[in-house]
Protein backbone atom coordinates (compact mmCIF):
# COMPACT_ATOMS: atom_id res chain seq x y z
CA UNK A 1 0.00 0.00 0.00
CA UNK A 2 1.63 3.55 -1.00
CA UNK A 3 1.51 6.14 1.49
CA UNK A 4 0.38 9.31 0.97
CA UNK A 5 -0.38 12.57 2.74
CA UNK A 6 -3.06 13.58 0.27
CA UNK A 7 -6.98 12.74 0.94
CA UNK A 8 -8.00 10.16 -1.49
CA UNK A 9 -10.85 8.59 -2.56
CA UNK A 10 -11.22 4.97 -2.39
CA UNK A 11 -11.26 4.67 -6.34
CA UNK A 12 -8.43 6.97 -6.46
CA UNK A 13 -5.99 4.97 -3.68
CA UNK A 14 -7.44 1.76 -5.50
CA UNK A 15 -5.91 3.38 -8.51
CA UNK A 16 -2.82 3.99 -7.41
CA UNK A 17 -2.19 0.51 -4.94
CA UNK A 18 -2.89 -1.32 -8.87
CA UNK A 19 -6.21 -2.45 -8.90
CA UNK A 20 -6.32 -1.14 -12.73
CA UNK A 21 -2.62 -2.02 -13.44
CA UNK A 22 1.05 -1.24 -12.77
CA UNK A 23 0.84 1.42 -15.53
CA UNK A 24 -2.32 3.33 -14.44
CA UNK A 25 -0.73 3.01 -10.48
CA UNK A 26 2.55 4.69 -11.77
CA UNK A 27 0.29 7.80 -13.19
CA UNK A 28 -1.60 8.06 -9.95
CA UNK A 29 2.03 8.34 -8.29
CA UNK A 30 3.24 10.01 -10.54
CA UNK A 31 0.31 13.07 -9.67
CA UNK A 32 0.33 12.27 -6.09
CA UNK A 33 3.87 12.79 -5.72
CA UNK A 34 3.69 16.13 -7.78
CA UNK A 35 0.50 17.04 -5.95
CA UNK A 36 2.11 16.74 -2.30
CA UNK A 37 5.37 18.82 -3.50
CA UNK A 38 2.80 21.73 -3.64
CA UNK A 39 0.35 20.71 -0.83
CA UNK A 40 -2.59 19.63 -1.98
CA UNK A 41 -4.61 17.61 -0.06
CA UNK A 42 -6.67 15.83 -2.38
CA UNK A 43 -7.79 15.44 -5.98
CA UNK A 44 -10.01 17.25 -8.35
CA UNK A 45 -12.08 16.26 -11.28
CA UNK A 46 -11.03 17.30 -14.38
CA UNK A 47 -14.27 19.18 -15.72
CA UNK A 48 -13.22 20.46 -19.06
CA UNK A 49 -14.55 18.97 -22.55
CA UNK A 50 -11.49 18.35 -23.39
CA UNK A 51 -7.66 18.89 -22.50
CA UNK A 52 -4.60 20.38 -24.30
CA UNK A 53 -0.86 18.97 -24.61
CA UNK A 54 1.94 21.01 -25.44
CA UNK A 55 3.81 17.34 -27.46
CA UNK A 56 3.55 17.58 -31.14
CA UNK A 57 6.59 17.13 -32.17
CA UNK A 58 8.23 13.67 -32.93
CA UNK A 59 11.59 14.21 -32.42
CA UNK A 60 14.23 11.54 -32.50
CA UNK A 61 16.00 12.75 -29.82
CA UNK A 62 12.76 12.57 -26.89
CA UNK A 63 12.76 8.68 -27.59
CA UNK A 64 12.39 8.33 -23.88
CA UNK A 65 8.57 10.18 -24.02
CA UNK A 66 7.34 8.11 -26.84
CA UNK A 67 8.31 4.97 -25.02
CA UNK A 68 6.30 6.10 -21.82
CA UNK A 69 3.57 6.94 -24.06
CA UNK A 70 3.49 3.79 -26.07
CA UNK A 71 3.54 2.03 -22.40
CA UNK A 72 0.61 3.57 -21.53
CA UNK A 73 -1.07 2.51 -24.66
CA UNK A 74 0.12 -0.84 -24.75
CA UNK A 75 -1.44 -0.80 -21.04
CA UNK A 76 -5.06 -0.02 -22.48
CA UNK A 77 -4.74 3.29 -20.01
CA UNK A 78 -6.93 5.64 -22.41
CA UNK A 79 -7.35 9.21 -21.81
CA UNK A 80 -10.50 10.07 -20.05
CA UNK A 81 -10.85 13.67 -22.67
CA UNK A 82 -9.79 14.17 -25.86
CA UNK A 83 -7.82 16.72 -26.39
CA UNK A 84 -6.29 19.03 -29.20
CA UNK A 85 -1.89 19.59 -29.50
CA UNK A 86 0.53 22.27 -30.32
CA UNK A 87 1.36 23.22 -33.78
CA UNK A 88 3.02 20.63 -35.81
CA UNK A 89 6.73 21.44 -36.49
CA UNK A 90 6.65 20.92 -40.42
CA UNK A 91 4.63 22.20 -43.18
CA UNK A 92 5.35 21.53 -46.74
CA UNK A 93 4.01 24.81 -47.59
CA UNK A 94 7.26 26.25 -45.63
CA UNK A 95 10.03 26.28 -48.60
CA UNK A 96 13.37 24.04 -47.74
CA UNK A 97 16.36 23.92 -49.39
CA UNK A 98 17.89 19.92 -49.43
CA UNK A 99 20.30 20.38 -46.25
CA UNK A 100 17.07 21.88 -44.38
CA UNK A 101 14.78 18.43 -45.68
CA UNK A 102 17.80 16.39 -44.93
CA UNK A 103 17.74 17.60 -41.49
CA UNK A 104 14.08 17.78 -41.00
CA UNK A 105 13.33 14.66 -42.24
CA UNK A 106 16.14 12.31 -41.84
CA UNK A 107 17.67 13.25 -38.32
CA UNK A 108 15.12 15.85 -36.54
CA UNK A 109 11.34 14.80 -36.75
CA UNK A 110 11.63 11.45 -37.78
CA UNK A 111 9.10 10.49 -35.58
CA UNK A 112 6.49 12.53 -36.32
CA UNK A 113 4.19 10.02 -38.05
CA UNK A 114 4.58 7.31 -35.68
CA UNK A 115 3.85 10.01 -32.79
CA UNK A 116 0.81 11.29 -34.56
CA UNK A 117 -0.38 7.71 -34.75
CA UNK A 118 0.19 7.76 -31.01
CA UNK A 119 -1.76 10.96 -30.12
CA UNK A 120 -4.36 9.24 -32.25
CA UNK A 121 -4.93 6.40 -29.66
CA UNK A 122 -4.62 8.30 -26.83
CA UNK A 123 -7.21 10.47 -27.66
CA UNK A 124 -6.18 13.42 -30.06
CA UNK A 125 -9.44 15.33 -31.09
CA UNK A 126 -9.13 15.28 -34.99
CA UNK A 127 -5.65 15.57 -37.10
CA UNK A 128 -6.25 19.54 -37.77
CA UNK A 129 -6.66 20.24 -33.91
CA UNK A 130 -2.60 21.24 -34.19
CA UNK A 131 -2.74 24.34 -32.52
CA UNK A 132 -1.65 26.19 -29.42
CA UNK A 133 -4.42 28.90 -29.73
CA UNK A 134 -6.63 25.49 -29.31
CA UNK A 135 -9.45 28.23 -27.10
CA UNK A 136 -10.05 30.10 -30.43
CA UNK A 137 -13.98 29.57 -31.66
CA UNK A 138 -13.15 28.27 -34.94
CA UNK A 139 -10.64 25.36 -33.11
CA UNK A 140 -13.77 24.83 -30.28
CA UNK A 141 -11.34 23.99 -27.26
CA UNK A 142 -12.76 26.91 -25.13
CA UNK A 143 -12.72 26.20 -21.72
CA UNK A 144 -15.93 27.58 -19.37
CA UNK A 145 -14.93 29.83 -16.34
CA UNK A 146 -14.51 27.99 -13.52
CA UNK A 147 -13.70 25.07 -15.31
CA UNK A 148 -10.86 22.52 -13.78
CA UNK A 149 -8.07 21.75 -16.84
CA UNK A 150 -5.69 19.22 -17.33
CA UNK A 151 -3.30 21.68 -19.91
CA UNK A 152 -0.07 21.78 -20.92
CA UNK A 153 1.32 25.10 -23.40
CA UNK A 154 2.36 27.95 -21.49
CA UNK A 155 0.63 30.43 -23.64
CA UNK A 156 -2.81 28.74 -23.73
CA UNK A 157 -3.01 27.76 -20.10
CA UNK A 158 -2.12 31.44 -19.05
CA UNK A 159 -4.77 32.43 -21.75
CA UNK A 160 -7.60 30.01 -20.00
CA UNK A 161 -6.41 30.97 -16.64
CA UNK A 162 -6.53 34.93 -17.68
CA UNK A 163 -9.02 35.64 -20.18
CA UNK A 164 -11.41 32.19 -19.80
CA UNK A 165 -11.17 32.20 -16.40
CA UNK A 166 -10.94 28.41 -16.28
CA UNK A 167 -8.54 27.08 -13.43
CA UNK A 168 -5.24 25.10 -14.68
CA UNK A 169 -1.75 24.90 -13.41
CA UNK A 170 1.24 25.81 -15.39
CA UNK A 171 1.33 21.61 -16.09
CA UNK A 172 4.30 20.29 -18.00
CA UNK A 173 4.23 18.49 -20.57
CA UNK A 174 3.91 14.68 -19.52
CA UNK A 175 2.10 15.67 -16.53
CA UNK A 176 -1.12 16.82 -18.54
CA UNK A 177 -1.87 13.52 -20.53
CA UNK A 178 -1.33 12.18 -16.92
CA UNK A 179 -4.16 14.34 -15.75
CA UNK A 180 -6.74 13.57 -18.67
CA UNK A 181 -5.46 10.02 -18.41
CA UNK A 182 -6.40 9.91 -14.71
CA UNK A 183 -9.28 12.62 -14.59
CA UNK A 184 -7.83 14.49 -11.83
CA UNK A 185 -5.45 16.63 -10.69
CA UNK A 186 -4.36 17.86 -7.51
CA UNK A 187 -5.83 21.08 -6.28
CA UNK A 188 -2.92 23.52 -5.80
CA UNK A 189 -1.86 27.13 -6.90
CA UNK A 190 -4.30 28.09 -9.56
CA UNK A 191 -6.63 26.03 -8.98
CA UNK A 192 -7.66 27.87 -5.50
CA UNK A 193 -9.10 31.03 -5.07
CA UNK A 194 -6.12 32.12 -2.80
CA UNK A 195 -3.47 30.97 -5.77
CA UNK A 196 -5.12 33.31 -7.71
CA UNK A 197 -4.45 36.43 -6.05
CA UNK A 198 -2.61 38.81 -7.58
CA UNK A 199 1.57 39.28 -5.39
CA UNK A 200 2.08 42.19 -8.13
CA UNK A 201 0.76 45.55 -9.01
CA UNK A 202 1.95 46.52 -12.40
CA UNK A 203 0.91 49.88 -13.67
CA UNK A 204 0.98 51.43 -17.44
CA UNK A 205 1.89 54.48 -17.80
CA UNK A 206 2.41 54.76 -21.24
CA UNK A 207 1.83 57.51 -23.59
CA UNK A 208 0.73 54.99 -26.28
CA UNK A 209 -0.80 51.39 -26.25
CA UNK A 210 2.01 49.59 -25.43
CA UNK A 211 2.66 46.88 -27.99
CA UNK A 212 1.91 43.62 -26.67
CA UNK A 213 4.58 40.97 -26.76
CA UNK A 214 6.81 43.89 -25.42
CA UNK A 215 4.43 44.86 -22.01
CA UNK A 216 4.29 40.82 -21.44
CA UNK A 217 7.84 40.74 -21.77
CA UNK A 218 8.57 43.15 -19.65
CA UNK A 219 6.21 42.25 -16.73
CA UNK A 220 6.86 38.35 -17.17
CA UNK A 221 10.94 39.09 -16.77
CA UNK A 222 9.96 41.51 -13.60
CA UNK A 223 7.40 38.90 -11.54
CA UNK A 224 8.24 35.88 -13.11
CA UNK A 225 5.51 33.21 -11.89
CA UNK A 226 3.88 35.34 -10.14
CA UNK A 227 0.44 36.55 -10.32
CA UNK A 228 0.07 40.50 -11.70
CA UNK A 229 -2.70 42.58 -11.68
CA UNK A 230 -2.33 45.39 -14.39
CA UNK A 231 -3.82 48.93 -13.98
CA UNK A 232 -4.09 51.34 -16.97
CA UNK A 233 -4.40 48.81 -19.63
CA UNK A 234 -8.11 49.15 -19.62
CA UNK A 235 -7.65 52.48 -21.05
CA UNK A 236 -5.77 50.99 -24.51
CA UNK A 237 -7.76 47.97 -24.44
CA UNK A 238 -11.64 49.00 -22.94
CA UNK A 239 -13.89 47.37 -20.33
CA UNK A 240 -14.98 45.00 -22.42
CA UNK A 241 -13.53 41.27 -23.51
CA UNK A 242 -13.83 41.59 -27.63
CA UNK A 243 -12.11 40.17 -30.24
CA UNK A 244 -9.41 42.91 -30.47
CA UNK A 245 -9.07 42.59 -26.69
CA UNK A 246 -8.33 38.59 -26.56
CA UNK A 247 -6.16 39.20 -29.57
CA UNK A 248 -4.06 41.73 -27.24
CA UNK A 249 -4.15 39.35 -24.66
CA UNK A 250 -3.34 36.26 -25.82
CA UNK A 251 0.19 38.20 -27.49
CA UNK A 252 0.70 39.43 -23.80
CA UNK A 253 0.18 36.38 -22.50
CA UNK A 254 2.36 34.38 -24.26
CA UNK A 255 4.77 37.03 -23.86
CA UNK A 256 4.75 37.04 -19.84
CA UNK A 257 4.91 33.28 -19.80
CA UNK A 258 7.52 32.51 -22.03
CA UNK A 259 9.78 35.63 -21.01
CA UNK A 260 9.11 34.73 -17.38
CA UNK A 261 6.47 31.95 -15.87
CA UNK A 262 3.60 33.55 -15.62
CA UNK A 263 0.35 31.32 -15.59
CA UNK A 264 -2.17 34.00 -14.68
CA UNK A 265 -2.73 37.54 -14.98
CA UNK A 266 -5.56 39.96 -14.10
CA UNK A 267 -6.17 43.36 -16.21
CA UNK A 268 -7.82 45.94 -13.71
CA UNK A 269 -11.95 45.77 -15.38
CA UNK A 270 -10.88 43.57 -18.06
CA UNK A 271 -10.25 40.22 -17.01
CA UNK A 272 -13.03 38.02 -15.51
CA UNK A 273 -12.32 38.17 -11.63
CA UNK A 274 -10.27 41.42 -11.81
CA UNK A 275 -14.20 42.72 -13.15
CA UNK A 276 -15.78 40.82 -10.39
CA UNK A 277 -13.24 41.44 -7.32
CA UNK A 278 -11.14 44.39 -8.87
CA UNK A 279 -8.53 45.26 -6.77
CA UNK A 280 -10.00 42.59 -3.60
CA UNK A 281 -7.61 40.31 -5.64
CA UNK A 282 -4.59 42.07 -4.79
CA UNK A 283 -2.58 40.74 -1.74
CA UNK A 284 -1.66 42.36 1.16
CA UNK A 285 2.27 43.94 0.80
CA UNK A 286 1.78 43.58 -2.82
CA UNK A 287 5.26 44.16 -5.22
CA UNK A 288 5.07 47.36 -7.43
CA UNK A 289 6.04 47.87 -11.07
CA UNK A 290 5.69 50.84 -12.97
CA UNK A 291 6.27 50.61 -16.61
CA UNK A 292 6.15 53.73 -18.95
CA UNK A 293 7.58 54.48 -22.47
CA UNK A 294 11.27 54.51 -20.86
CA UNK A 295 10.95 51.40 -19.81
CA UNK A 296 9.57 49.87 -22.57
CA UNK A 297 12.07 51.19 -24.48
CA UNK A 298 15.18 49.55 -21.89
CA UNK A 299 13.36 45.87 -22.28
CA UNK A 300 13.40 46.28 -25.71
CA UNK A 301 17.04 47.55 -25.96
CA UNK A 302 17.93 44.84 -23.48
CA UNK A 303 17.46 42.09 -25.67
CA UNK A 304 20.62 40.54 -26.60
CA UNK A 305 21.13 39.89 -30.68
CA UNK A 306 23.36 37.04 -31.10
CA UNK A 307 23.32 36.35 -34.65
CA UNK A 308 26.28 35.29 -35.83
CA UNK A 309 26.96 38.62 -38.09
CA UNK A 310 24.44 41.11 -36.30
CA UNK A 311 24.31 43.61 -39.11
CA UNK A 312 23.14 40.91 -41.71
CA UNK A 313 19.73 41.88 -43.71
CA UNK A 314 17.55 39.37 -42.89
CA UNK A 315 15.77 36.64 -44.95
CA UNK A 316 13.09 35.17 -42.93
CA UNK A 317 10.41 36.55 -40.63
CA UNK A 318 7.97 34.67 -38.73
CA UNK A 319 4.80 36.60 -37.43
CA UNK A 320 2.16 34.39 -35.50
CA UNK A 321 3.58 32.81 -32.35
CA UNK A 322 1.24 31.74 -30.89
CA UNK A 323 -0.84 31.48 -34.29
CA UNK A 324 -2.71 34.54 -35.30
CA UNK A 325 -6.58 34.99 -35.10
CA UNK A 326 -8.62 35.18 -38.51
CA UNK A 327 -9.23 38.94 -37.56
CA UNK A 328 -5.16 39.36 -37.26
CA UNK A 329 -4.78 37.59 -40.50
CA UNK A 330 -7.13 40.02 -42.31
CA UNK A 331 -5.58 43.00 -41.03
CA UNK A 332 -2.23 42.47 -41.52
CA UNK A 333 -3.02 41.29 -45.30
CA UNK A 334 -4.49 45.38 -45.09
CA UNK A 335 -0.96 46.52 -43.52
CA UNK A 336 1.20 44.73 -46.16
CA UNK A 337 -0.81 45.27 -49.18
CA UNK A 338 -0.48 49.21 -47.89
CA UNK A 339 3.07 48.89 -47.06
CA UNK A 340 3.62 47.15 -50.37
CA UNK A 341 2.02 50.21 -52.26
CA UNK A 342 3.58 53.06 -50.12
CA UNK A 343 7.22 51.04 -51.30
CA UNK A 344 5.98 50.44 -55.00
CA UNK A 345 6.69 46.78 -54.44
CA UNK A 346 4.69 44.30 -55.44
CA UNK A 347 5.85 41.39 -53.10
CA UNK A 348 7.44 40.95 -49.35
CA UNK A 349 11.16 41.58 -49.22
CA UNK A 350 11.86 38.38 -47.50
CA UNK A 351 10.48 34.83 -47.33
CA UNK A 352 7.47 36.02 -44.49
CA UNK A 353 5.43 33.23 -43.11
CA UNK A 354 2.35 33.84 -40.73
CA UNK A 355 0.77 31.36 -38.98
CA UNK A 356 -2.37 30.14 -37.70
CA UNK A 357 -3.79 27.10 -36.82
CA UNK A 358 -5.48 24.74 -39.62
CA UNK A 359 -9.05 25.86 -38.51
CA UNK A 360 -8.42 29.53 -38.77
CA UNK A 361 -6.83 29.06 -41.79
CA UNK A 362 -9.63 27.94 -43.52
CA UNK A 363 -11.76 29.75 -42.52
CA UNK A 364 -9.64 32.35 -44.07
CA UNK A 365 -9.02 31.11 -47.27
CA UNK A 366 -12.84 31.09 -47.53
CA UNK A 367 -12.64 35.15 -47.32
CA UNK A 368 -10.95 37.09 -50.60
CA UNK A 369 -8.38 37.65 -48.32
CA UNK A 370 -6.64 34.74 -48.60
CA UNK A 371 -5.85 35.51 -52.22
CA UNK A 372 -5.08 39.27 -51.86
CA UNK A 373 -2.13 37.59 -48.68
CA UNK A 374 -0.73 35.06 -51.38
CA UNK A 375 -0.23 37.84 -53.79
CA UNK A 376 1.78 39.63 -51.27
CA UNK A 377 4.42 36.87 -51.48
CA UNK A 378 3.54 35.98 -47.66
CA UNK A 379 3.38 31.98 -46.92
CA UNK A 380 0.43 30.95 -44.78
CA UNK A 381 1.15 28.05 -42.59
CA UNK A 382 0.18 26.07 -39.67
CA UNK A 383 3.75 25.62 -38.46
CA UNK A 384 5.21 26.20 -35.04
CA UNK A 385 7.74 28.65 -35.68
CA UNK A 386 9.73 27.83 -32.80
CA UNK A 387 9.97 23.88 -33.81
CA UNK A 388 10.88 24.71 -36.75
CA UNK A 389 13.94 27.01 -35.58
CA UNK A 390 15.06 24.17 -33.60
CA UNK A 391 18.25 23.57 -35.47
CA UNK A 392 21.72 24.53 -36.21
CA UNK A 393 20.94 25.64 -39.78
CA UNK A 394 18.71 28.13 -38.84
CA UNK A 395 21.05 29.29 -35.65
CA UNK A 396 23.27 30.68 -38.75
CA UNK A 397 19.93 32.54 -40.71
CA UNK A 398 19.03 36.03 -39.83
CA UNK A 399 15.56 35.39 -38.77
CA UNK A 400 13.40 38.10 -37.40
CA UNK A 401 9.80 37.94 -35.83
CA UNK A 402 7.17 40.12 -33.69
CA UNK A 403 7.02 37.26 -31.30
CA UNK A 404 8.77 37.76 -28.30
CA UNK A 405 8.27 33.73 -27.15
CA UNK A 406 10.21 32.99 -30.61
CA UNK A 407 12.91 35.32 -29.67
CA UNK A 408 13.13 33.95 -25.91
CA UNK A 409 13.90 30.35 -27.61
CA UNK A 410 15.36 30.57 -30.57
CA UNK A 411 18.44 32.95 -32.26
CA UNK A 412 15.40 34.83 -34.11
CA UNK A 413 15.41 38.61 -33.39
CA UNK A 414 12.73 40.83 -31.90
CA UNK A 415 10.90 43.82 -34.06
CA UNK A 416 8.06 45.25 -32.98
CA UNK A 417 4.39 45.02 -34.74
CA UNK A 418 4.99 48.25 -37.26
CA UNK A 419 9.24 47.67 -37.32
CA UNK A 420 8.43 44.15 -39.01
CA UNK A 421 5.89 45.51 -41.33
CA UNK A 422 8.57 47.91 -42.41
CA UNK A 423 10.94 45.90 -43.28
CA UNK A 424 9.19 43.20 -44.84
CA UNK A 425 7.44 45.78 -47.55
CA UNK A 426 10.04 48.01 -47.48
CA UNK A 427 13.09 46.51 -46.86
CA UNK A 428 16.25 48.37 -44.73
CA UNK A 429 18.43 46.34 -42.45
CA UNK A 430 18.66 49.58 -39.71
CA UNK A 431 18.96 46.84 -36.70
CA UNK A 432 17.76 48.91 -34.86
CA UNK B 1 32.19 24.48 4.89
CA UNK B 2 28.39 25.87 4.76
CA UNK B 3 25.22 24.37 5.95
CA UNK B 4 22.03 24.53 4.29
CA UNK B 5 18.62 22.77 5.69
CA UNK B 6 16.21 22.58 2.26
CA UNK B 7 13.22 20.59 2.22
CA UNK B 8 13.93 16.99 -0.28
CA UNK B 9 11.15 16.95 -3.16
CA UNK B 10 13.62 13.90 -4.79
CA UNK B 11 15.53 11.95 -2.20
CA UNK B 12 18.73 10.83 -2.64
CA UNK B 13 22.05 11.93 -2.18
CA UNK B 14 25.31 12.93 -3.99
CA UNK B 15 28.37 14.39 -3.96
CA UNK B 16 29.18 16.84 -7.16
CA UNK B 17 30.44 20.37 -8.40
CA UNK B 18 27.69 23.36 -8.13
CA UNK B 19 26.89 25.68 -11.27
CA UNK B 20 25.03 28.29 -10.37
CA UNK B 21 21.98 30.43 -12.19
CA UNK B 22 21.03 33.77 -10.57
CA UNK B 23 18.14 34.19 -12.69
CA UNK B 24 15.30 31.71 -13.48
CA UNK B 25 16.35 29.06 -15.15
CA UNK B 26 14.60 28.05 -18.47
CA UNK B 27 14.63 24.42 -18.73
CA UNK B 28 13.65 24.52 -22.97
CA UNK B 29 16.29 26.68 -23.47
CA UNK B 30 18.67 25.21 -21.57
CA UNK B 31 18.76 21.71 -22.77
CA UNK B 32 17.30 21.65 -26.58
CA UNK B 33 19.98 22.18 -28.47
CA UNK B 34 22.53 19.81 -26.44
CA UNK B 35 19.50 17.12 -26.13
CA UNK B 36 18.63 17.28 -29.91
CA UNK B 37 21.99 17.24 -31.27
CA UNK B 38 23.58 14.27 -28.91
CA UNK B 39 25.95 16.78 -26.55
CA UNK B 40 26.93 15.13 -23.87
CA UNK B 41 27.85 17.78 -21.89
CA UNK B 42 24.95 19.26 -22.15
CA UNK B 43 26.26 22.73 -22.59
CA UNK B 44 23.69 25.49 -21.63
CA UNK B 45 22.32 26.89 -25.36
CA UNK B 46 20.23 29.82 -23.18
CA UNK B 47 21.32 32.92 -25.14
CA UNK B 48 19.24 35.24 -21.84
CA UNK B 49 21.37 33.36 -19.06
CA UNK B 50 24.63 34.61 -18.99
CA UNK B 51 25.65 32.81 -16.00
CA UNK B 52 25.34 29.18 -17.65
CA UNK B 53 25.38 30.38 -21.64
CA UNK B 54 27.55 27.47 -22.82
CA UNK B 55 28.57 26.00 -20.04
CA UNK B 56 28.49 22.22 -19.31
CA UNK B 57 25.43 21.04 -17.15
CA UNK B 58 25.80 17.27 -16.92
CA UNK B 59 26.26 16.00 -13.75
CA UNK B 60 26.68 19.15 -12.04
CA UNK B 61 24.86 20.41 -8.96
CA UNK B 62 22.74 22.68 -10.59
CA UNK B 63 22.01 25.50 -8.04
CA UNK B 64 19.29 27.76 -9.35
CA UNK B 65 16.39 30.11 -8.10
CA UNK B 66 13.50 28.62 -9.80
CA UNK B 67 13.04 27.43 -13.65
CA UNK B 68 11.20 29.46 -16.26
CA UNK B 69 9.78 29.12 -19.67
CA UNK B 70 7.33 26.62 -21.96
CA UNK B 71 5.50 23.86 -20.15
CA UNK B 72 7.49 21.24 -22.16
CA UNK B 73 10.39 22.22 -19.34
CA UNK B 74 9.59 18.98 -17.83
CA UNK B 75 9.25 16.89 -20.77
CA UNK B 76 12.61 18.57 -21.55
CA UNK B 77 14.04 17.35 -18.09
CA UNK B 78 12.39 13.89 -18.00
CA UNK B 79 14.07 13.15 -21.55
CA UNK B 80 17.97 14.43 -19.79
CA UNK B 81 17.23 12.21 -17.16
CA UNK B 82 16.25 9.48 -19.38
CA UNK B 83 19.45 9.41 -21.55
CA UNK B 84 21.77 9.79 -18.63
CA UNK B 85 22.31 13.46 -19.59
CA UNK B 86 20.90 15.10 -16.24
CA UNK B 87 22.33 17.65 -13.78
CA UNK B 88 24.15 15.34 -10.47
CA UNK B 89 21.12 17.07 -8.53
CA UNK B 90 19.20 20.48 -8.49
CA UNK B 91 18.94 22.49 -5.71
CA UNK B 92 16.58 25.76 -5.66
CA UNK B 93 16.85 28.06 -3.23
CA UNK B 94 13.07 29.26 -4.05
CA UNK B 95 10.00 27.04 -3.38
CA UNK B 96 10.14 24.19 -6.98
CA UNK B 97 8.48 25.13 -9.68
CA UNK B 98 5.26 22.61 -11.28
CA UNK B 99 7.69 22.16 -14.55
CA UNK B 100 10.64 21.24 -12.51
CA UNK B 101 8.75 19.32 -10.39
CA UNK B 102 7.06 17.28 -12.81
CA UNK B 103 10.32 16.74 -14.84
CA UNK B 104 12.44 15.84 -11.61
CA UNK B 105 8.87 13.47 -10.47
CA UNK B 106 8.58 11.88 -14.30
CA UNK B 107 11.95 10.49 -14.10
CA UNK B 108 12.04 9.24 -10.35
CA UNK B 109 8.56 7.53 -10.96
CA UNK B 110 9.32 6.18 -14.21
CA UNK B 111 12.94 5.67 -14.84
CA UNK B 112 15.74 4.07 -13.14
CA UNK B 113 18.30 7.44 -13.03
CA UNK B 114 19.00 8.99 -9.66
CA UNK B 115 18.71 12.83 -9.53
CA UNK B 116 17.89 14.14 -6.22
CA UNK B 117 15.98 17.63 -6.00
CA UNK B 118 16.21 20.04 -3.10
CA UNK B 119 14.22 23.34 -2.82
CA UNK B 120 13.53 25.71 0.07
CA UNK B 121 17.23 26.51 0.45
CA UNK B 122 16.96 30.43 0.65
CA UNK B 123 18.51 32.89 -0.99
CA UNK B 124 21.49 32.90 1.26
CA UNK B 125 22.06 29.77 -0.07
CA UNK B 126 22.43 30.92 -3.66
CA UNK B 127 24.22 33.96 -2.56
CA UNK B 128 26.95 31.65 -0.99
CA UNK B 129 26.95 29.06 -3.49
CA UNK B 130 29.82 29.57 -6.42
CA UNK B 131 30.84 27.57 -9.78
CA UNK B 132 32.91 25.08 -9.37
CA UNK B 133 32.47 24.79 -5.15
CA UNK B 134 32.11 20.80 -3.81
CA UNK B 135 28.61 20.16 -3.08
CA UNK B 136 27.46 17.35 -1.03
CA UNK B 137 23.55 16.03 0.04
CA UNK B 138 22.00 14.64 2.51
CA UNK B 139 19.32 12.01 2.90
CA UNK B 140 17.22 14.69 4.38
CA UNK B 141 17.86 17.56 2.85
CA UNK B 142 20.89 19.07 4.61
CA UNK B 143 23.33 20.93 1.63
CA UNK B 144 26.51 21.42 2.34
CA UNK B 145 28.88 23.94 0.63
CA UNK B 146 32.58 21.47 1.30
Amino acid sequence: MEATKMQLTDEQLAMLNGEQGETMAKVMKTLVMYGETFGAEKMVPVTSEFGHTVISFGLETMKPVYDLYQTIIDAGVASKQKFTADPKPIDPKIPTNFLQDVVFKKIMYTRQKSYEEQLRKLGITSDDDYTCTCYLNEVGNKPKKGDILSWAESSAVVYANSVLGARCNRNSGMIELMGSIAGFVPYFGFLTDDGRKADWVVEVKTTKKPEAQLLGSAIGMKVMEEVPYVKGLDRWLGSELDEDACTYLKDFGAATASNGAVGLYHIENLTPEAAEQGEGLIRENAKHYVIDDAELARVQASYPCIWKNPDAAPTLCFVGCPHMTLKQLKQWTEDVEQGLREAGRDKVTMTTVFTASPSVIREFEKTSYAARLQATGVILSYICPLMYMNNPLCKKAPVITSSNKLRTYTTARYYTESEILEKITKGGNDNG
Amino acid sequence: MAEFKGRCVVPGTCKAKALVSHGGFNTLASFQNALMFGDKKVKCGDQNNADLYKKPMAGVALCLPQTIGSTTGGMILFTACSMGRQPACMLFSMPIDPLAASGAILADVWTESKMPVVDNLGEEFLNAVKDGDEIEIREDGTVVIL
